[in-house]
This record gives C-alpha cells, sequence and structure tokens, in this order.
C-alpha cells in the first residue's frame, strides 16, 4: 500500500490520534500522538490491508538542538514493515521533556522489549508498561542519557559493579512455573 | 523455591557468600551460572545467565553491552566522510557492507548519483564480505561443536578473500573502503582474473565443508531440530537475513527491495523448511554459493568509468585540479574544512548486509556532522530471542545456537 493511501487510512480510522505527515525521501512519515501509539500500532499490525507484522526498528532522537525546533524535545519514530505486503510504515511521535512518557508496544513485538530498552537506555523516553525498563547498552550504574545533546561527549564514568541479573531471572524462572 | 534466594547474598555469582548461601538450600534444583561474558565460544563479550536443572536450561537472561563504545554519539561529533571508518567496527567481519550501507544513506540524503563502475565494484565486494561472513559463521560454529578441521578449510579460503581486499584497499578487517558519492580507489589490474581463481577455491572450501558434516552423525545430532524457533516468533523479533530465512521466510531485501541491479542478476534465494541450528548453518552454504554466482555475472557486467561521483558537494577534486587551478583548490578546501552537508532531513535506508538488514536512520540539521545517526543492526534482533531459544535445551546446545544466529559484538553493542 502507497504509504500516502496508508496515511488516509490512518486519518479516517484515528482522527484525533493523527496530526500530519512529512515525506522522508519516498517514505511519508506520519506524526501522531504519543498516547495512541499501542492502538494504532496493533491496528497496523492486525488489519488485513496493512500486516505490519514486523517492527525494525525504534529510533529516538534529542531534537533540543535541532535548528528552528518547535515541537517538544524528544522525537520517536517506529519503523514498521509487512512481509507478506512489502511495504513499510513510518511513525513518529514527540514527547516533552518534562514528560517523556510514551505507552509501551512490547506486548505487540517481542524485539520491542529491548528497542524500548535502548531508547530509554540512551535518550531517557520511558515507555510506560514495559515490564522491565532498564538499561541495555550502558553500564546499569551509568548516570545521564548519553545520546541527549546536553551529555558531552568527553564525560566519561568509571563503573565497575557487576550487574546480577536476577531481577530478570526471577521473572524469567516465575514465567517458566518454577516457584 | 526462588523466593527464598537473597539476591543480594547470592551475587555476583563469583563470591563465595552466595555460594554458600545455594549449598544451604534444603530444596535446591536449580544451579545458576553465567555462561561468559568472556568465554571462548561466546564469540565475543555476551553474556547469558543460566539457571539450570541439571544440564538443561530452565530459564535465560542475557545481559549486552560489554562492547558498546558510544558509535552513534561518535557519529554526531564527526563529519558525514569520518563516520565511514567508525562503520567499519561494526560488523568488522563484512566491513565493506557497513561502508556500503552508511554511504548509502548518504548518498540519497545528498541525491547523489554513484558511478555504475562503483556500484558493480560495491556489489562484487559486498558479496565477497558475505561470502567471508558465512565462513567465519559456519567455521566458527563447527568448531564450537567440537569439528575442528572445518575451521581450516573455511578460514583458508577467507585468508585467500582477504588477500584481495588487502591489495583492494590496503587494510584486512576494517576497509573504509567507500567514499560518500563512489569508492576510495580502482580495482587493481587483475582483480577480476584473482577474484574468479578465487571464487573456485571457495566452492571446493565450501563443498570440502560440507562432504565433512553433511552425514556426520555427531553434526547432524548436534543441530538437527535442536533450538528451533518458529516463523512467526522470528518475524515478531524482527529477525532478518539467513537466520530468518532459515525459519522458511523467503525474504531478501536483494529481492524484495532491489538497488544496485540486484534486480538484473540471476541468483536464488535458499530457504530453511524447520528453523533449526542445521538450518541455519546450512543456509550459510547455500547463500555461499549464490554470492558466487552473483560476483561472476557482476564481472562480466562491470563498466569501464570514474569510480566516484564528479558532483562537487561531495567528492573531491583530481589532484590536478586540487594543485593546478584556483577553483580545484577551494573545492578541496571547501569539502576538507566544510565538510559534506546534506539538506535538512531524515532518512531511513537499509541494505541486505551478511546478519540481515542493516539500516541506518540518518537525521541532517544541514551541518557537515549527522544530527543523529541510529544504526539497526541485524544481530541486535538476534540476540534478543537468544534466552527463549534456549531455554529447554542443554548447555551445549546453548553454545551451537549461538554461533549459529551469528552474533558479531560491534554490532550488537555498537
Amino acid at each position: 500500500m502507497e504509504s500516502a493511501i496508508l496515511f488516509e487510512k490512518l486519518k479516517e480510522k484515528f482522527p484525533q490520534a493523527i496530526k500530519g505527515s512529512t515525506d522522508r525521501f519516498g517514505q511519508l512519515e506520519i506524526q501522531l500522538e504519543a498516547k495512541a501509539i499501542p492502538d494504532v500500532v496493533q491496528f497496523l499490525r492486525d488489519d488485513s490491508e496493512c500486516e505490519f507484522n514486523m517492527l525494525i526498528d525504534i529510533v529516538s532522537v534529542d531534537y533540543s538542538a535541532y535548528p528552528d525546533w518547535k515541537e517538544d524535545r524528544f522525537g520517536v519514530v517506529y519503523l514498521l514493515k509487512s512481509l507478506t505486503l512489502g511495504h513499510r510504515a513510518q511513525l513518529k511521535v514527540t514527547v516533552s521533556e518534562s514528560n517523556p512518557e510514551i505507552p509501551t508496544i512490547s506486548h505487540l513485538y517481542a524485539n520491542a522489549n529491548w528497542l524500548e530498552r535502548e531508547a530509554f537506555d540512551q535518550i531517557g523516553i520511558r515507555f510506560e508498561g514495559h515490564p522491565n525498563l532498564k538499561r541495555i547498552l550502558n553500564h546499569h550504574e551509568f548516570v545521564g542519557h548519553p545520546l541527549r545533546k546536553d551529555y558531552p561527549i568527553t564525560r566519561r564514568q568509571a563503573l565497575s559493579a557487576n550487574e546480577s541479573l536476577m531481577d530478570e531471572m526471577i521473572v524469567r524462572l516465575k514465567e517458566k512455573g518454577w516457584e | 523455591m526462588i523466593n527464598n534466594f537473597d539476591t543480594k547474598t547470592l551475587l555476583p555469582v563469583r563470591s563465595s557468600q552466595g555460594l554458600d548461601s545455594l549449598k544451604h538450600q534444603e530444596k535446591k534444583d536449580l544451579v545458576l551460572v553465567n555462561l561468559g561474558p568472556s568465554h571462548p565460544a561466546s564469540h565475543g563479550t555476551l553474556r547469558a545467565f543460566l539457571a539450570l536443572d541439571g544440564e538443561t536450561i530452565a530459564a535465560a537472561v542475557t545481559e549486552i553491552g560489554y562492547l558498546h563504545r558510544g558509535f552513534e554519539k561518535d557519529c554526531e561529533a564527526h563529519t558525514f566522510q569520518q563516520c565511514i571508518p567508525y562503520t567499519d567496527r561494526l560488523n568488522y567481519v563484512s566491513a565493506i557492507m557497513n561502508n556500503v550501507g552508511f554511504c548509502k544513506a548518504v548518498e540519497r540524503m545528498l541525491r547523489v548519483e554513484v558511478p555504475e563502475r562503483a556500484i558493480y565494484i560495491r556489489v562484487i565486494t559486498n558479496e565477497l564480505n558475505r561470502i567471508i561472513d558465512h565462513l567465519v559463521c559456519a567455521g566458527a560454529n563447527l568448531v564450537d561443536i567440537g569439528a575442528l578441521t572445518n575451521f581450516w578449510y573455511s578460514f583458508n579460503v577467507r585468508e585467500k578473500v582477504y588477500n584481495i581486499l588487502e591489495k583492494l584497499c590496503g587494510a584486512r578487517l576494517t576497509s573504509s573502503y567507500t567514499r560518500i558519492g563512489g569508492l576510495s580507489r580502482d580495482v587493481y589490474p587483475e582483480f577480476a582474473a584473482e577474484v574468479k581463481a578465487v571464487l573456485k577455491e571457495i566452492q571446493l572450501g565450501v563443498n570440502d565443508v560440507q562432504k565433512l558434516v553433511s552425514n556426520n552423525r555427531i553434526f547432524l545430532d548436534r543441530t538437527k531440530d535442536i533450538c528451533v524457533i518458529s516463523k512467526e516468533r522470528a518475524i515478531s523479533y524482527g529477525w532478518t537475513g539467513p537466520t530468518l530465512r532459515a525459519c522458511g521466510v523467503e525474504y531478501d531485501l536483494r529481492k524484495s527491495d532491489p538497488y544496485y541491479h540486484y534486480e538484473d542478476f540471476k541468483f536464488d534465494i535458499p530457504v530453511g523448511s524447520v528453523g533449526d541450528t542445521y538450518d541455519r548453518i546450512f543456509i550459510r552454504f547455500y547463500e555461499i554459493e549464490e554470492s558466487i554466482h552473483i560476483i561472476e555475472q557482476a564481472l562480466g557486467k562491470m563498466p569501464k568509468g570514474p569510480i566516484i561521483t564528479d558532483d562537487k558537494r561531495v567528492a573531491l577534486p583530481p589532484k590536478q585540479q586540487t594543485y593546478g587551478n584556483i577553483e580545484g583548490l577551494m573545492n578541496h578546501f571547501k569539502i576538507i574544512m566544510h565538510g559534506i552537508c546534506p539538506e535538512p532531513g531524515e532518512i531511513y535506508d537499509f541494505t541486505e548486509a551478511a546478519n540481515g538488514e542493516l539500516g541506518f536512520y540518518i537525521v541532517a540539521d544541514g551541518g557537515k556532522n549527522p544530527y543523529r545517526v541510529k544504526c539497526r543492526p541485524p544481530c541486535f534482533m538476534n540476540f534478543a530471542a537468544f534466552g527463549e531459544m534456549i531455554e529447554g535445551t542443554m548447555v551445549a546446545d546453548a553454545v551451537a545456537t549461538l554461533g549459529s544466529i551469528n552474533i558479531i559484538a560491534g554490532e550488537l553493542d555498537r
């Protein structure tokens, strides 16, 4: 499906949530309200004309140093792909510095768990309802969010404590039926 | 039983107090073991934390980030051209594929046409890199399950490919071969003949390895129906590339979203049927054969001409002009000092790298440095599924499976 048709379809289905669109080198970026992300993504995944069955990536951007930026500070881009129909979708939400919260989609795609953890780790986006929102690439004692523009590239932190992973293990053992 | 564990005294696992507290447990059924982060069979610093019931893995959780070095932050502090050497260090087993993936995204942002000859050379070097990546993956994986001889057969030919790459760009592992708008240098005169000769040797090497393993009882028992992942689960985890195709999904960006004339080359996409470790190893042997076909066709079609665009925004002028006239000198100065500056905008661009969809999301603000680069490493999705895959299998199977999903820590942790 052409991304322009997809945009019209989404606007019809979620008139409150869809804010606008921008062409990104042949791929239409659809901007929407952060609160609507799980509903819209679930619709895109399950609708028979969309079938976006793969989450390609979640990209988080800090726009605080971007020239002439008037929207909220952080942007999060969801890249979706349909293996059955071959098309792609690009969704973008912006969230403010004071309340950088987006509802999670980790129940919709298995890899969203780690991708959301990465966005949290690097930029500091909080995903509401995420089962285990903790750092993934940086050390667990790391302070700050390194890909924010106000984090200086030369700042170093000496961290050495092992991470126990017991928090994740206990949850996982319970899921597997070990009480 | 796990509720009785005091997590603070139990871990870190190395502490004797932690182990003692386990000893005093009356109903101890599970043993907690760290597999990695530093272990010869883990192919990089990856940590899997296992709860073992005997030798069977009851539950597994994983931790990554040991090789995190801030690739994305580094890119923000360097010009577009300076980012290329950093991309070498992503998947360092097939460095040129990362160079191409990054340059292709920037070139699309700049709307720069890459000359035909450069495109064909990119295809050839890409496929050579795919071959050596698969050889490393399959060879090392077979070592993990005890088949050492195969390692020599596959690494012998890999060495010969590296000799060609060394002649081509002066470096073996971290090649930095591409430039935005083309390539750093043209191929050397004997390139085509040497590649053709090495392709024959690759085929022989792959045949040797296949002869050793395809009817080998130990190999088959160790890999068949081990750590199966279903199609649906693999897609939900965002798997792409050979690991997804091993599950039986016929998906290859070279066919579905063709770039660089891949639509004109005749080649097949091998797919697996079960999605077990066996499929994930063998699909790589078949893909090597397809890559050989692509290289043979590309060598035949490679046109003569320039290897880098003449777009003055992007490419340095020829040295005669830099030293010969003021326009050339100014052009050179502008590119070196002010860099390549795409218009403000955002792009997601992707290529089929050896491990799957390698994507770059680039935000430009009109300056010489990228405002934000987000790399989509195919390994990241593969390793996200690792814990779930190995649960219910044995420790030795976990090692065999880790090799088959080809985790490259440089790309995983960035």
